[in-house]
């Protein structure tokens, strides 16, 4: 009841005062727990390494600098592994989101009992399981390499393409759904005319986002053995060779650098 | 021509839109049906070509009952019934062209459509409509780039291009000026008048419908209430459809509304 009667006449709070008070205990319960857990935090941290840990990383930054230039030769291949790796991925992933897709939202679905779960259970399965696991299993299932590093991308941007894009469907306009069955189309006509032209925009802006979301996940796959830059990365790491180390961090930059900005002008382009 | 008889639809939520409407179309004869929101204009007009399943009653279209056909023979009979919708219901992200093509989609195979390869004969018959409705410079523009009024003149387009024996027309004018109303609205009667099609045109405006149709229906609730000439439609008439207003006053506003149209055209 924010409006109060008063002798000069009604005033108007935000809050009554009961409200004020609850707020206020809240917020104060709120810092108590944080203040407690930051406390188990401190106990349970050994300080004398996070003490010294700034002449550590100046001491890594001294040896890692400069880069090593002239190992550059070294990795133009796996960089373009790496880059193939994920667009191959992203294209796998895409052909097998869109059917997903439209048997999972509920405007386009064969059947929302049976059809529509299970197109469900694919999406969040294949997005609850990160594609270093997902390389991990399929390097022991089809052995190490670039295609295995294809594999898991794919199937860990299948969730996340489908999701998004199931999601635009069911936001489409449906008068203009509507217009298109009233002349006399077809089921796949409809699809064709009334729903395909609304998603285009979303499935392309979806498309180059996980391209971009890609390239940073496959540069790591190589840490597990499934191809690309993060091969040449844990070999450097496991020898101890800082300066190539912050060679090959350099190239991973530069080349999410660029898809970054290849997304945006493509995203700019088509929307 | 068209004969609706018994015509009752009942939603799941157990809200009845139709009552057992019975109305008779003669070939030829257009007709605005008029009544407040919610008094069932949208469910009636999408009964008939069954974008809204009936819950009970007919449909008849010359002598074939669309009520009981199956899908592809409801989708042939649907090339019959051209639709115009209230906010255009263009496809937006496709050219002008495309979308008074889609009207033929009744005709076509899939794999035609979706290559855009329609036969030269609807191509030819696509640009002689929108030049008949002064939009074939237009041809080639994104249906988003229009104005409202070219955008309807498109649906028009489309829906005619079915060669339809009726024309099934949404609240047209709802999303437009007042001029281009009337001019939409003159558009839609002088093509029935030439090609003698049928139509049923939703509208809200009292006063446009009066101006060009030959025949109103008033529909109150899901219930035919008024069916007759425009001149009938007194204020009594109108209080019995719409409910308790100051009808006079209301014709009157609309009619010196009309003059200053005029005198700008």
């Amino acid at each position: 009841m924010p409006v109060l009667e008063t002798a000069e006449g009604p005033i108007w709070r935000l809050r009554n005062r009961r409200e004020t008070l609850t707020r206020w205990f809240v917020w104060f319960l709120g810092i108590a727990i944080f203040l407690w857990c930051w406390q188990q935090i401190s106990d349970a941290t050994t300080w004398f390494f996070v003490w010294d840990a700034p002449s550590i990383a100046g001491d890594i930054l001294g040896r890692a600098t400069p880069p090593r230039w002239s190992y550059m030769d070294n990795l133009w291949a796996p960089i373009w592994d790496t880059l193939n790796i994920a667009t191959l991925g992203t294209i796998a992933a895409l052909i097998m989101a869109v059917p997903i897709a439209f048997l999972a939202a509920r405007n386009t679905t064969p059947s929302a009992l049976f059809i529509r779960p299970i197109a469900l259970l694919i999406i969040v399965a294949t997005r609850s399981i990160n594609s270093l696991i997902w390389a991990l299993l399929l390097i022991a299932i089809i052995g190490p390499g670039v295609f295995a590093g294809i594999v898991a991308i794919a199937i860990r941007s299948i969730g996340f393409c489908a999701k998004l894009l199931y999601e635009a469907i069911e936001e489409i306009d449906h008068s203009q759904v509507e217009a298109i069955t009233a002349t006399g189309a077809s089921r796949w006509q409809v699809m064709v005319y009334g729903i395909v032209p609304q998603i285009m925009p979303a499935f392309a802006g979806i498309a180059v986002f996980r391209w971009d979301i890609n390239i940073r996940e496959s540069t790591v796959l190589g840490l597990v053995g499934a191809g690309g830059i993060g091969l040449q990365l844990q070999a450097s790491l496991n020898t101890l060779a800082w300066p190539q180390v912050s060679l090959i961090l350099l190239v991973i930059l530069a080349a999410v650098v660029i898809s970054e900005w290849v997304s945006a002008k493509v995203r700019g382009a088509i929307i | 021509m068209l004969r609706l008889d018994a015509l009752t639809k009942t939603y799941k939520t157990g809200d009845k839109a139709l009552k057992e409407v019975t109305v008779d179309v003669p070939s030829g004869q257009v007709i605005a049906l008029i009544g407040p929101s919610g008094a069932g204009k949208s469910t009636l007009i999408r009964c008939i070509n069954r974008l809204v399943e009936p819950t009970s009653g007919k449909v008849m279209l010359e002598d074939l009952n669309i009520t009981n056909l199956k899908p592809a023979a409801l989708r042939r009979e649907r090339r019959r019934m051209g639709m115009i919708f209230q906010e255009y219901a263009l496809v937006e992200r496709l050219t002008v062209m495309e979308n008074v093509l889609s009207g033929r989609l009744g005709y076509v195979g899939f794999w035609r459509a979706l290559t855009r390869r329609f036969p030269q004969s609807d191509v030819d018959e696509a640009f002689r409509l929108l030049d008949r409705v002064g939009l074939l410079h237009m041809a080639d523009k994104r249906a988003d780039q229009l104005s409202g009024g070219q955008r309807q003149r498109v649906g028009i387009c489309r829906a005619l291009i079915q060669n339809p024996a009726l024309l099934l027309v949404d609240e047209p004018t709802a999303s437009l000026d007042p001029k281009t109303s009337r001019q939409i609205m003159r558009l839609i009667c002088e093509l029935c008048a030439e090609r003698g099609l049928a139509a049923i045109i939703n509208i809200h405006d009292v006063a446009l419908a009066q101006m060009f149709v030959a025949r109103v229906i008033g529909l109150r609730f899901g219930e035919v209430v008024y069916d007759g000439p425009p001149d009938g439609l007194t204020p009594e008439k109108l209080t019995e459809i719409y409910g308790e207003e100051d009808w006079e006053a209301t014709i009157e506003k609309v009619d010196g509304e009309d003059d200053a149209i005029e005198a700008a055209e």
